[in-house]
């Protein structure tokens, strides 16, 4: 029996995870490759290019130029803030649905993902009639163009990450614990701070991780929320590779930004790592009602800072998608289906849109799922100095730069086999790379909370490595997968950046589509780009709670 | 501490200036005429076009507001026997900087939509392989900018400032650029920034030609204190910010073709444009076509830049794109001409001149329009 344990610990790496050579094999090859072909070369190739050219400014001047100093500064300290605040609206509402059951908990739960799936042009247009319509425009309290606008939006964009992420892990914490400490007369809040807190760490590090690359890369929101005068490392290498030709600049900064991202994930990975292990599914005591009306009043509380936020923006998208001519009325939705003048640049009815978006979305979810799940497997099981390259180099794409990837797939990609460039292809693909991080990120706390007392129990019992995976580590993993499926898919449906860079045939995704009806003037345009806002909305909401439908049979809810 | 704050920034500023040219700046310094010198690659012969083969297959690359109407392109399948996909980029100054550092290597065989502000960057990139069409014979000499032909004109058409016609009604419309710095249009005119917009870009260029080197910023110090506001893109300006599009600005960036546009996308509701258009404002932008130099099929490539002149393309472009034909020939639809004029005496800068200033202008103008 000690020999066992001693065989079996959680130093035994080789008796953990699947014992196929192939498994093994494709657990670190796929995510390698993948990582390896669409990030790291296309990347290796635009800064080799760009630092080889001239530009405006030199390495110097990162340090000495005082307005590149103030960008960098400002991108820092923004994504910080960002960060925390958005963690203090979430962690209540991740607290309240991973605790409790009540009316309406699926759809709070699917509602939080929305703003994170629609292209910032829609959330931030939607803001600023907000900050109109509340006359936060102008006067002592003035919202419109100023930092805090970026911030409350990075808040709306990303609290559905705290929410998901720390929420899931939340209801694998033994509660029992909690209870005991309660019944000895231990205050919430001291329960919260003392007992929940330190065991939430890997899930809090990982998901405030994805927050901060997320806002540290932020791009829209500062040009459409933050006014003409603000400026991140990622505007200005848009502003410099896309307007002014000027890649050795652009190259510069993207270089000073992946080398801060790379600090960062390196930082939190090991963060997250140090935990302690958590109870077997079967400990897990399933969400119950609140019993008291002080506990109805604190979950209501608790989810209504996180609900207000993201509802308000979203009901006044509803409210203009229903506006038409003297009043309100479903014509927007019934325009979507024709193809007239109104729509001619799009070369499509505007419904078809909805169609390639939800196709690409597919394609890039299980690209992501397949990748990012060997990723986690990888990281878990594989060897120490492969788990750790995948687990900071596979973050990396969510902080770099989507137009310095996009320039590196247009110089890189353009030899077959891999002439990618013009590809349908290449659209999933990006989408992927953004993905796969929180597959890996959902995923990899997941298998790793598994009690090893419960595999040695079953090798114990006789169950060979295989079945021991297949009954133990599989249906964590894939409980969690089905979460970050939610996210992936979201991601895919509302992603613009890659979309609209990369020069593709002519097939819309929603939020081009959206993009091109606003481009033009005229009142009918515009409300059909709202009602198609609406639908990817819907269809965003209605994909999350599909996919927690079809997840494993279980209590717990990641 | 207060009164001392300006002085500290200017100083700032100025040393950052010195740095930046004392740095060697690439663009201010040396530029200007490269971008018409003689290219070293041979023209596509006008001859050699007729022994495009058929069953070809080309690409041409296009900015995200190109539109034909439907069957357009399959004409000149059926005409030629080659097949056309077409690639949508970005915007404009997205397509441009990805032809340039895919120069000699193109994702596509034709470009469709660079315009006379964005000329130069793509000729100095060497981005194009010179062909002179037969159809050039019925485009006015003024719109072909390039003498050695690597770019064909497509259409014209002129930003201007529009403005809202209810908004004005008892009173009087702005009329010229010393309009919009008036009190009585105080914190009524929203523009594009110039650095993300190709409105914004060529409503700066505007004041530039108009008030030189020397007196533009001096307008802008105008503009500003009386409360411009600077929209990152025309989206915002126009869709958002403006009247039209349910915000409070009653005079924008837009261009000379948008009364028009207001009238057709109605659907019917309009027959009387809601805007008009400040005719002195208006700043002349040429979209352009050229075979992408790199191009596996040059002849090919060089049968559609003829199709894209011919009537077929040139009098579809109008109710699509909102510009007018470069063709002479072409037939421009009553529907579109009657709300949709090109400028007299629009504004225009020489595009080796806007190439060589960009960077130093759009700096400038940051300094000056959003401090």
């Amino acid at each position: 029996m000690g020999e066992g344990r001693a065989a079996l610990g959680t130093r035994g790496v080789m008796a953990r995870g699947p014992r196929s050579r192939v498994a093994r094999f494709a657990m670190v090859g796929v995510p390698l490759a993948f990582f390896a072909v669409f990030f790291a070369y296309p990347i290796a190739t635009i800064l080799d290019r760009g630092l080889g050219r001239r530009g405006r400014h030199n390495v110097v001047d990162l340090l000495t130029d005082g307005q590149l100093r103030s960008v960098l500064w400002f991108t820092l300290w923004q994504a910080l803030v960002s960060t925390l605040l958005t963690l203090a609206v979430g962690l209540p509402a991740a607290r309240a649905l991973a605790r409790y059951r009540f009316t309406g908990k699926a759809f709070v739960r699917a509602l939080v993902v929305v703003p994170f799936a629609l292209p910032t042009v829609v959330i931030g247009s939607a803001i600023n009639a907000l900050i109109d319509r509340f006359g936060l425009d102008d006067g002592p309290v003035r919202l419109y163009h100023t930092t805090w606008a970026i911030l409350l939006a990075h808040v709306i964009f990303n609290v559905a990450v705290i929410v998901r992420v720390v929420g899931g892990y939340w209801t694998l914490l033994d509660q029992r614990v909690d209870e005991s400490a309660q019944m000895l007369g231990a205050s919430n809040w001291r329960v919260f701070v003392e007992i929940d807190l330190p065991r939430l760490r890997p899930a809090i590090t990982a998901a405030c991780a994805i927050v901060f690359l997320f806002c540290f890369t932020s791009f829209g929101v500062i040009l459409l929320l933050g006014g003409p005068r603000q400026a991140t490392i990622e505007s200005e290498i848009w502003r410099y590779a896309v307007q002014r030709t000027d890649f050795h600049t652009a190259a510069l900064l993207s270089a000073f930004q992946l080398a801060a991202v790379i600090a960062m994930v390196a930082a939190a990975t090991l963060l997250e790592r140090r935990v302690g292990r958590l109870a077997g599914r079967s400990r897990v005591a399933a969400p119950r009602r609140p019993s008291t009306a002080r506990e109805r009043v604190g979950v209501a509380a608790a989810l209504a800072p996180t609900v207000a936020l993201v509802a308000l923006p979203l009901a006044s998208l509803v409210e203009r998608s229903l506006v038409v001519r003297g009043g309100h009325g479903f014509d927007n939705y019934r325009a979507l289906g024709s193809r007239d003048r109104a729509s001619s640049s799009l070369l499509v009815p505007p419904i078809e849109a909805v169609r390639n978006s939800l196709v690409t979305a597919v394609v890039a979810t299980l690209i992501g799922l397949v990748v990012g799940g060997l990723a986690a497997g990888a990281i878990v099981y594989g060897r120490r100095a492969v788990a750790r390259a995948l687990d900071i180099g596979l973050m990396l794409p969510l902080g770099t730069s989507a137009v310095t990837l996009g320039f590196g797939f247009l110089i890189a990609l353009d030899d077959p086999p891999l002439d990618l460039r013009t590809s349908w292809m290449l659209i999933p693909l990006a989408q992927a790379l953004v993905a796969i991080p929180f597959v890996v990120r959902i995923v990899v706390p997941a298998l790793r909370a598994i009690d090893d007392r419960l595999r040695d129990a079953a090798t114990v019992l006789g169950a060979s490595p295989q079945r021991v995976w297949r009954h133990v580590d599989w249906p964590v993993a894939a409980r969690a997968a089905s979460a970050a499926a939610a996210f992936a898919f979201a991601i895919s449906l509302g992603e613009f950046g890659a979309t609209s860079f990369l020069a593709r045939p002519d097939a819309p995704t929603i939020p081009i589509a959206m993009f091109r009806l606003l481009s033009q003037p005229g009142a009918a345009l515009r409300g059909m780009a709202m009602a198609l806002a609406v639908i990817l909305a819907a269809l965003v909401m209605l994909a999350t709670l599909v996919v927690e439908r079809i997840r494993p049979r279980s209590s717990v809810s990641l | 501490m207060i009164v001392r704050r300006p002085l500290v920034a200017s100083l700032v500023l100025g040393v950052v200036a010195l740095a930046a040219t004392a740095c060697g700046d690439s663009s201010s310094s040396s530029a200007g005429a490269k971008c018409f010198d003689k290219p070293a690659t041979p023209a596509i012969a006008a001859d050699s076009v007729k022994n495009a083969t058929k069953g070809t297959s080309i690409t041409l690359v296009t900015h995200d507001s190109f539109a034909l109407s439907d069957g357009t392109l399959e004409k000149f399948t059926a005409q030629t026997g080659i097949e056309v996909k077409l690639l949508k980029s970005d915007d404009a100054g997205a397509m441009v900087s990805q032809a340039v550092i895919t120069s000699g290597k193109p994702t596509a065989d034709v470009m469709f939509g660079i315009d006379n502000t964005f000329l130069c960057k793509a000729l100095e990139a060497n981005v194009f392989q010179s062909y002179e069409s037969p159809a050039l014979a019925n485009v006015p000499k003024e719109l072909q900018l390039d003498p050695h032909y690597r770019v064909t004109p497509m259409d014209v058409g002129d930003v201007c400032v529009n403005y809202w016609k209810d908004s004005f009604a008892s009173g009087k419309a702005p009329a010229s650029f010393d309009d919009l710095t008036k009190p009585e249009f105080k914190d009524k005119f929203v523009t594009e920034h110039p650095d993300t917009s190709s409105p914004g870009f060529a409503f700066l260029l505007a004041t530039i030609a108009k008030y030189g080197d020397k007196g533009w910023e001096g307008y802008w110090r105008k503009l500003r204190d009386n409360d411009i506001a600077i929209a990152p893109g025309w989206t915002e300006a126009y869709s958002e910010q403006f009247k039209s599009g349910g915000g409070d600005k009653s005079i924008v960036t837009s261009y000379a073709s948008s009364p028009a546009a207001e009238v057709v996308f109605s659907e019917g509701k309009l027959t009387e444009p809601p805007t008009g258009v400040v005719n002195e404002t208006c700043f002349r932008q040429i979209e352009f076509a050229g075979v992408l130099r790199g191009s596996a099929h040059p002849e090919a490539a060089a049968a559609l830049v003829d199709f894209l002149l011919s009537e077929a393309v040139q009098g579809d472009i109008p109710l699509n794109m909102f510009v007018f034909p470069a063709s002479k020939s072409a037939t421009v639809p009553a529907e579109f001409s009657e709300h949709a004029k090109l400028v007299d005496k629009p504004l225009t800068l020489d595009p080796a001149t806007i190439e060589s200033n960009r960077i130093d202008w759009t700096e400038r103008w940051a300094k000056v329009a959003l401090r």
